[in-house]
């Protein structure tokens, strides 16, 4: 196999889609035979068609969606605030170098602090429920806002800036119409990379927080009844549709808005 | 940046030096602003939530550094909080870069392998990993085994999906090369596929390091643990200890930073070694 050149993209797409089914099914078939084969106990790992009938039926519950919903106004309410604070600092950042390199010292000794930790603080301070959730998820979310602005403004063409600014625009203009949409495909990547990390912290803080409404908390709840594991992993399986969903229009806006652009999508941190 | 290109080169040794203070001084002055101005406010507060600093760097001291010299000055409870969490976050990381960088190569060099698995690795990384906690407790039972499978769940995903794309895009004319001088499969991976793969494979690694420390952290905040730096968390939460809570997290602060400075340059090091060969090659 790895005599072949390598072509950017060898397979047809309809191959690549039939593979994949494949490999879905191949799993599934997997997981079913070793949930009903007995060599594990059905309560650990019960059969994939199963946990898929329990998904499915998750989805007409009212409880269960009313749960989902609550997850989803964390999130969408953590983001853009996070989206909101971490765009405009990431522009003050970017386009006054006096200021980054003060305040990089202590961006670089509070972005590492893992967000999770601060879980139990913000549970004594905040209580519980969306006041500690939204902003556990704005500290956390904000980082890879504020990063990508920088770094995007950081690639801005010189002599764009250079001829408007000769033109007699403001340092301010030349921002709003040079740097702004210049920076945007980056900064979108950041809010991409955000999406998903406020999806993490709005589910960690539920599963954590032991009372209360959420995917997180139907999750826990679940793992804590004798025979909840159908439960659990159906739940999972919908917050990783969620990720899906979230990940998919993410990108894909992404892709149409800033056709024009060739970000490189992996890799930015 | 200007100075160094305006500064003309007899006073380059002078103007480094000055430089470098110079950068210190721009870079560790607003920190150490930050920290005074946020002692004064939580004095003036004197509220219970917000210890201030010094409070914090005494209760760290008395924590963790108060043992006998001959253990540097190391306390038992560094060694009961400390040691079993990066046990287990290191043992997880190598275990998932070692899983990761091998699977991914052989995924990205066969397209009809990748294809079949794609949309599984797809979705295993877009699940947010502390959904799959509660899974591995009913699998593993809770303890060491859960916490490190839940750890290498998720720091995997990056360095699997970004070695397999580094892996697909080597320069197709240095595979014929290397197919033209007989170079062994074993050799292509080592001398072709690995080189040209690993800025992808540090910046997989970068996202796995961070992901890992959280769900390190995650994986010992939840009931049933009884050591590492989330239990203390939890432990200190339930007393109201927030001395103890502060302390952990600036803890967890300097522990990530210290990790992410370390793979910065030990990328450096080996991203410019062989950057330097593949140079020499051509």
């Amino acid at each position: 196999m790895a005599h072949e050149p390598t072509p950017p993209r060898g397979l047809p797409r309809p191959g690549v889609w039939a593979r994949g089914a494949a490999g879905v099914a191949v799993l599934f078939l997997a997981s079913e035979l070793l949930g009903r084969a007995g060599i594990v106990d059905r309560s650990f790992l019960p059969p994939a068609s199963s946990i898929t009938a329990r998904a499915l039926e998750l989805a007409g519950d009212t409880e269960f969606l009313f749960n989902v919903r609550v997850t989803l106004t964390a999130w969408a309410l953590g983001l853009l605030i996070a989206c909101a604070v971490a765009i405009p600092l990431g522009l003050l950042f970017g386009s006054v170098p006096a200021v980054n390199t003060a305040v990089r010292a202590i961006v670089e000794f509070l972005r590492p602090i893992p967000s999770v930790a601060l879980i139990p603080l913000a549970a004594l301070v905040l209580g519980s429920g969306l006041e500690m959730e939204v902003p556990l998820i704005v500290y956390a979310s904000s980082w890879p806002i504020l990063f990508n602005t920088v770094y995007g403004l950081d690639d801005v063409d010189p002599t764009a800036k250079e001829t408007l600014r000769s033109f007699g625009f403001s340092r301010f203009q030349v921002l709003l119409r040079v740097s702004l949409p210049s920076a945007a495909p980056f900064i979108a990547t950041g809010v991409r990379l955000a999406a998903s990390i406020a999806l993490i912290l709005a589910v960690g803080t539920e599963i954590l927080s032991g009372f209360g409404d959420g995917l997180g908390m139907f999750i826990a709840q679940a793992g804590n009844v004798p025979d909840g594991t159908t439960d659990v992993l159906a739940g999972t399986v919908w917050a990783g549709c969620l990720g899906l969903v979230i990940d998919t229009v993410l990108g894909r806006g992404e892709d149409r808005l800033f056709r024009w652009h060739k970000a490189q999508r992996s890799g930015a941190s | 940046m200007t100075a160094a290109t305006a500064s003309a080169p007899r006073a380059r040794t002078r103007g480094a030096a000055s430089r470098i203070t110079g950068g210190l001084l721009h870079r560790l002055l607003p920190l150490v602003l930050l920290v005074a101005a946020w002692e004064a406010a939580t004095r003036a507060a004197d509220s219970a939530f917000f210890p201030p600093p010094s409070q914090i760097a005494r209760r760290m001291r008395e924590l963790w550094l108060s043992g006998p010299a001959d253990h540097l000055y190391l306390s038992s409870e560094a060694g009961d909080s400390i040691a079993p969490s990066l046990g287990r976050m290191f043992l997880a990381l190598v275990l998932s870069v070692v899983v990761g960088v091998v699977l991914g190569i052989a995924l990205g060099r066969s397209q009809r392998v990748l294809a079949y698995l794609q949309p599984l690795l797809q979705f295993a990384r877009v699940i947010p990993p502390p959904t799959l906690v509660p899974v591995f407790i009913v699998l593993f039972e809770l303890g060491t085994q859960m916490q490190v499978a839940s750890i290498i769940f998720s720091a995997i995903w990056p360095i699997l999906l970004n070695t397999a794309d580094g892996a697909r895009s080597v320069d197709a004319v240095q595979m014929d090369t290397a197919q033209v001088f007989r170079l062994s499969a074993l050799d292509r991976i080592r001398f072709v596929i690995v080189p040209s793969a690993l800025p992808k494979i540090f910046a997989g690694l970068r996202l796995a390091l961070s992901l890992s420390l959280i769900l390190m952290v995650f994986s010992e905040l939840l009931p049933g643990t009884s050591d590492g730096l989330g239990f203390m968390l939890t432990n200190a939460q339930s007393q109201s200890d927030l001395g103890t809570l502060w302390s952990v997290i600036v803890l967890l602060g300097i522990l990530g930073y210290l990790f992410n400075s370390i793979l910065l340059v030990v990328e450096r090091r080996v991203l410019a070694r062989h950057r330097g060969a593949r140079k020499a090659n051509s």
